[in-house]
């Protein structure tokens, strides 16, 4: 017992040093000056004392706290993620104009990142039902308030009382599902949910409904259709960097806790035939419903993004977009399937980071996130469009660029297994999205800006952080055998 | 001895009730106590279905949940607080600004 205990807190150090660099934060908050940029440095320094801590992880499969959580090959991967895309964003919000009014209250804005950053990395390990809930809240609730934090402003409430209300609501729903499992199969950890199941139960009618509400919160925080309501409205009103978090950070986090927790509980472990293919129970064809989530997600997502005006909506329906492609690699299920779910979260973390990050830079300079105003942009600020551009055109899945590789591996897994009809949906859709990407390229280089012509100077900082995103973007596009090979290594669970 | 069936069917009632006042309310307080309403019913179950199998897994998991809807509350209504700053009225109808 205590054994179990004292070996698990040895595994557990990344999420201690997490929840110390929150602490430190707080008190740093008290001592510090708060004009100056400090406190992000220290929450920078914890972040990558957290991140080399995950690294120490490497190689380790095995379960802690008795089954709640596994710190396994799965889990690292997409801690490594989760920490790439926080650290991105402190650097993002060192250079944020927007968050200047509210320089006072940086404090509070970092130790609400650190409990998100908590939340999702037990949102990656989680094998309890209970701690799933749990780390699944952790985040949304930092989330809510992050939404928000730019309070004076009127769309940042807005977008903060509509993102709880949908997830208030969703979680609800989320856990009445939990429960429901809970009740008939009477275990609480996802491997005895997986015993009982393939004992055989005698209500599979609650099963279903379970496992519907559970996909319902879990659909929400991806935010797939059609639970995707909320999220344009959030990423428009939230602040650059938050919105940047959430596109990332918080939907690759609910993807791999999706993953685990219906590979684990919902497949029949005992008539594996080909190896890396997963069977499904009798009768319980969850995955035909993921499947027209994602191709909703997918049609829905690129045809309302078309009209946007705004950069920030128009990249929310583009992640609705990508939910639905990183949702159709699961749906095959096969370990192919999941490489390819692996490669594109990797891919897409740069990509989307960077569009993000060139829109903040721009809403720096130019006040402005409407598409429209970028008219000209090209010949003043030259090469924050052309990486612009390359982010784009990377979100669209063109050579030579990271985005083409991880389109290639989703849609090869699902040709492979066999889903032609969505992957032509999800070739189509992919021709459409090029129409909007597109758009934004034009509005910087084919128009002469009407009137102000002085070039837009960036400090050399802010450069150094576009090339820490367009570097990668470029890079695996060419060079994308160690991520492959990464992503192949981390396909272990715990268990499995 | 009341079976445990009627429990589950009293909280499905209960939660139906929230999602419905959830839905039609225009309210953002009243929308909150609907989604209130809602996590309570989830607790009776998880209370029922731990009385009738015997342990305490269910139990202890309403503890957790109590106190993931009273921080939900205390942040859902401090963000109410900011919008009414910002638009003095708490009816979501009205607050429109960010639309498709």
């Amino acid at each position: 017992m205590v054994e179990n205990i004292l070996n698990s807190i040895g595994h557990f150090y990344p999420e201690i040093s997490i929840v110390v660099t929150l602490c430190v934060v707080i008190i740093a908050d008290l001592l510090l000056k708060r004009e100056n940029h400090t406190i992000s440095w220290i929450f920078l320094a914890g972040l990558t004392v957290t991140g080399l801590l995950v690294l120490q992880q490497t190689g380790l499969n095995t379960s802690i706290f008795h089954d709640m959580a596994a710190v396994d090959p799965f889990a690292v991967f997409f801690k490594v993620i989760l920490i790439i895309a926080s650290l991105f964003i402190v650097l993002f919000s060192i250079n944020s104009r927007e968050l200047d009014p509210y320089k006072s209250r940086l404090g509070e804005y970092y130790m609400l990142i650190a409990g998100m950053i908590l939340g999702m990395f037990l949102m990656v390990g989680s094998t309890n039902l209970l701690l799933i809930y749990l780390a699944f809240e952790m985040t949304s609730i930092c989330s809510y308030v992050l939404a928000g934090f730019t309070k004076r402003a009127l769309k940042s409430a807005e977008g903060s009382i509509k993102y709880i209300m949908y997830g208030a609501v969703s979680s609800g729903i989320m856990l009445y599902g939990i429960s429901l499992l809970i009740g008939i199969t009477a275990a609480t950890d996802i491997y005895g949910v997986n015993a009982s199941l393939a004992a055989g139960i005698d209500q599979p009618m609650i099963l279903y409904i379970a496992i519907l509400m559970i996909i319902v919160g879990i659909g929400f925080k991806i935010a797939v259709v059609p639970f995707h309501f909320w999220a344009p409205d959030v990423y428009e009103g939230a602040p650059i960097t938050i919105t940047a978090f959430l596109a990332v950070a918080s939907k690759i986090a609910a993807v791999a806790l999706m993953i685990r927790l219906f590979k684990v509980s919902f497949m029949d472990t005992a008539s594996v035939q080909i190896i890396g293919d997963w069977p499904i129970f009798e009768g319980l064809n969850w995955n035909m419903l993921l499947a027209f989530m994602a191709a909703l997600a997918m049609i829905a997502g690129n045809l309302t993004a078309l009209k946007q005006d705004n950069i920030k909506r128009m990249l929310a329906y583009s992640s609705i977009a990508h939910a639905g492609y990183i949702l159709m690699g699961f749906v095959v299920l096969t370990d192919e399937g999941i490489t390819a779910i692996m490669i594109y979260v990797f891919m897409y973390l740069f990509m989307n980071l960077g569009a993000f990050y060139v829109a903040m830079l721009f809403s720096n300079k130019l006040n402005t996130e409407s598409i429209e105003k970028y008219k000209g942009l090209g010949f003043r600020a030259p090469m924050e469009c052309i990486a612009m551009t390359v982010f784009l055109i990377a979100l669209t899945g063109l050579p030579p660029t990271a985005g083409f590789i991880a389109k290639l591996y989703i849609f090869g897994a699902a040709i492979s297994a066999g889903w032609i009809w969505l992957v032509l949906i999800a070739g189509i859709t992919t021709v459409i999205s090029l129409f909007y990407y597109i758009r934004v390229v034009k509005n910087m280089f084919f128009f002469k800006s009407d009137g102000i012509s002085e070039p837009l100077v960036f400090d050399a900082g802010s450069k150094v952080i576009l090339f820490m995103l367009l570097i990668p973007v470029l890079l695996f596009g060419i060079y994308f055998t160690p991520i492959i090979e990464f992503a192949r290594y981390s396909l272990k669970m715990f268990g499995m | 001895m009341i079976i445990t069936s009627w429990y589950l069917a009293l909280s499905a009632v209960l939660f139906s009730i929230g999602v419905i006042g959830v839905l039609t309310r225009k309210n953002a307080i009243v929308i909150l106590m609907s989604v209130e309403i809602m996590l309570n019913a989830v607790n009776l179950t998880l209370v029922s279905f731990s009385a009738e199998m015997g342990d305490v897994h269910g139990q202890i998991i309403v503890f957790f949940s109590l106190c993931v809807a009273a921080a939900e509350v205390a942040v859902g209504l401090a963000i109410i607080i900011a919008i009414y700053r910002n638009n003095l009225t708490v009816d979501i109808s009205k607050i429109n600004l960010l639309r498709w």
